[in-house]
């Protein structure tokens, strides 16, 4: 995976995603809040990614925002992949009537405008990380069940399951043991898609001034610079190319895993 | 396309709708406080209070309450936005045609726009050309739509100053007629553009794809073999058939386009329902938020209709499980 070009680069752009969330806060330079420096500074060393207007400082900002795009990335992946897993668990090994009514909650749950439906519950519950990580890792789940869900219903017909079979293994130890590690290379793959979808979702709610108001996030810095974007364009392109960098990266790294799954086929 | 495929599939869309409008009033139950207050907002009087408690059934038992809630909504009747104290859907139809034509000039434009670009790309894969347009969607597919409408603003906009900033129509110009139409059209390009440019780039994608996998074909070696020119294989023998995998995300493609649509009014100043969802959620306005949920929703489940549709006249092998 590692030897193509993009793999190299996404792995490069997803390591410095994870590396800066967690270093980030603790290493930038000033409070992204803190209202001191001159006010929309051009880039220069003491202010490498310039200052907004009130002088808060962009590049304390972006690492401040990396964070929250981490926060929000691992914690939907891993909702996401503890329910699709689920999901397409049941339905590829059960198949028959378990399968019928999984399938159709999952075509509903794809269905569901999730962008629309985050912005809902923000307006009824007020805005927050929390509730926006459950919103969208209850609704972030239908493309890995249905890739599960394949995998098993192609898998379970197998010799080696039948060889486990024959050998007294029971259901759970069958999918566990036997189909799971089979199924989770494609399941990385969806996930990798995922994360990049839900972290522009999280950048645009951010940016819409939906985001929470308490997290710094490259959405929020973005929608500051929209309102200076007449003067000066470091405050907004700066956060916004932090935010290309997180989900190429991710977009790379599942094209780079499903081109080495395709090869080892 | 097979009958039974077709009525399953028509059958499913009640169901659906009938699911979300559940999650939108079970939502609205689940949030904290009173829910006459998510209805009504939080600055009425107990008169009109009683009013909405009446209209929604909200003192009977919750399923007598769902069915009122679905009944309001089989009528139109989404509830009265307390902001502007008039019914939420004419709220909204009043904010809905700005944001249709919007959208559906992006969906035109990214469908044509990316096939025509896919197919630049596969005519000579891993060209130059091919290079720049793969490393160009890559990029494209990854940018939030924000970005993309910022930098065209600085480029396009304030930079080389072709196309207009903000708005729908220069202000107090008073163009009609001829000169108005220009005039929307002139505004509209920019927002258009950028809304369409992650699906332009998802769409040249899937066509290249598409493309090379069609040309590496039997049938299209027997074209090339009786002497089809280059142009007419890839357009008339391989396109035909590459376009499938195009037509079938489109109902996915909708749904997107929506959601990037409410980014692109707020960075271009476009009056449409955008704006109205973002300025109702900071007044809890939940009649209208609701209302273009419910809508938006709709708009996805018909497009996937008719996408699945599509799909079943032009592959009729498709049949329901």
């Amino acid at each position: 995976m590692v030897r193509r070009p993009g793999g190299v680069i996404g792995v490069a752009m997803v390591g410095l995603l994870v590396g800066v969330g967690l270093i980030g806060p603790t290493v930038a330079p000033r409070d992204p809040f803190a209202i001191d420096g001159p006010s929309l500074a051009s880039p220069s060393g003491t202010y490498p990614f310039g200052t907004d207007p009130l002088g808060r400082d962009v590049w304390s900002g972006v690492l401040h925002g990396a964070r929250t795009s981490l926060l929000v990335a691992v914690t939907v992946a891993l909702l996401v992949l503890a329910v699709g897993t689920a999901v397409g668990m049941a339905a590829g090994y059960r198949a028959g009537w378990v399968d019928d009514i999984l399938m159709r909650i999952t075509e509903f749950a794809q269905v569901l405008p999730r962008f629309f439906l985050a912005i809902v519950v923000i307006a009824l519950f007020g805005p927050g990380l929390d509730r926006l990580i459950v919103v969208l890792g209850l609704t972030s789940w239908p493309l890995l069940a249905r890739v599960v869900r394949a995998e098993l219903l192609s898998l379970r017909e197998r010799e080696f399951v039948e060889a486990a079979r024959a050998d007294g293994a029971g259901t759970m130890r069958i999918v566990v043991r036997e189909l799971l590690p089979n199924a989770l290379a494609p399941a990385l793959v969806v996930l990798g898609l995922v994360v990049a979808q839900v972290l522009l979702i999280e950048a645009s709610l951010a940016f819409l001034g939906l985001g929470d108001p308490n997290a710094v996030s490259w959405g929020y810095l973005a929608n500051q610079g929209q309102r200076v974007l007449r003067v000066a364009w470091w405050p907004a392109v700066f956060p916004g190319l932090a935010i290309v960098i997180a989900v190429l990266g991710c977009n790379l790294v599942a094209d780079a895993l499903n081109d080495a799954l395709g090869a080892r086929r | 396309m097979t009958r039974r495929y077709v009525l399953i599939r028509l059958a499913q869309v009640p169901l659906t709708c009938a699911g979300i409008v559940l999650v939108g009033f079970l939502l609205v139950h689940l949030a904290p406080g009173d829910p006459v207050l998510a209805l009504a907002g939080d600055s009425g009087d107990a008169e009109y209070y009683a009013r909405v408690r009446a209209d929604f059934g909200l003192d009977e038992p919750f399923l007598v309450q769902l069915a009122t809630y679905a009944g309001n909504l089989v009528g139109g009747d989404l509830g009265t936005s307390y902001t502007q104290g008039r019914p939420a859907l004419d709220v909204i139809a009043e904010r809905l045609p700005a944001t249709l034509l919007l959208t559906s000039t992006a969906l035109v434009l990214s469908t044509v726009v990316g096939i025509g670009l896919g197919v630049a790309a596969a005519s000579r894969a891993h060209g130059a050309r091919d290079l720049a347009l793969g490393a160009a969607s890559l990029g494209l597919y990854a940018a939030p739509v924000f970005l993309v409408g910022q930098l065209a603003i600085l480029g396009l906009a304030l930079g080389l100053g072709w196309f207009p900033v903000q708005g729908m129509t220069t202000a107090r110009s008073g163009a009609t007629g001829l000169a108005g139409f220009g005039d929307v059209v002139h505004h509209l390009a920019l927002p258009a553009l950028v809304l369409a440019s992650q699906e332009i780039a998802a769409i040249t994608r899937l066509t290249r794809t598409g493309l090379l996998e069609e040309l590496g074909r039997d049938h299209i070696r027997t074209a090339r073999a009786k002497g089809v020119s280059e142009r007419a294989v890839l357009i008339r023998h391989a396109l035909r058939r590459a376009l499938l995998p195009v037509t079938t995300v489109i109902g996915g493609r909708v749904g997107h386009l929506v959601a990037g649509t409410i980014v692109v009014e707020a960075v271009f100043g476009w009056p449409g329902i955008g704006r109205l969802l973002v300025s109702s959620v900071q007044a809890r306005d939940m009649p209208i938020i609701l209302g273009v949920f419910l809508l938006i929703a709709l708009a996805v489940v018909v497009a996937n209709l008719l996408t699945d549709l599509t799909y079943a006249w032009l592959d009729p092998r498709i049949r329901y499980r």
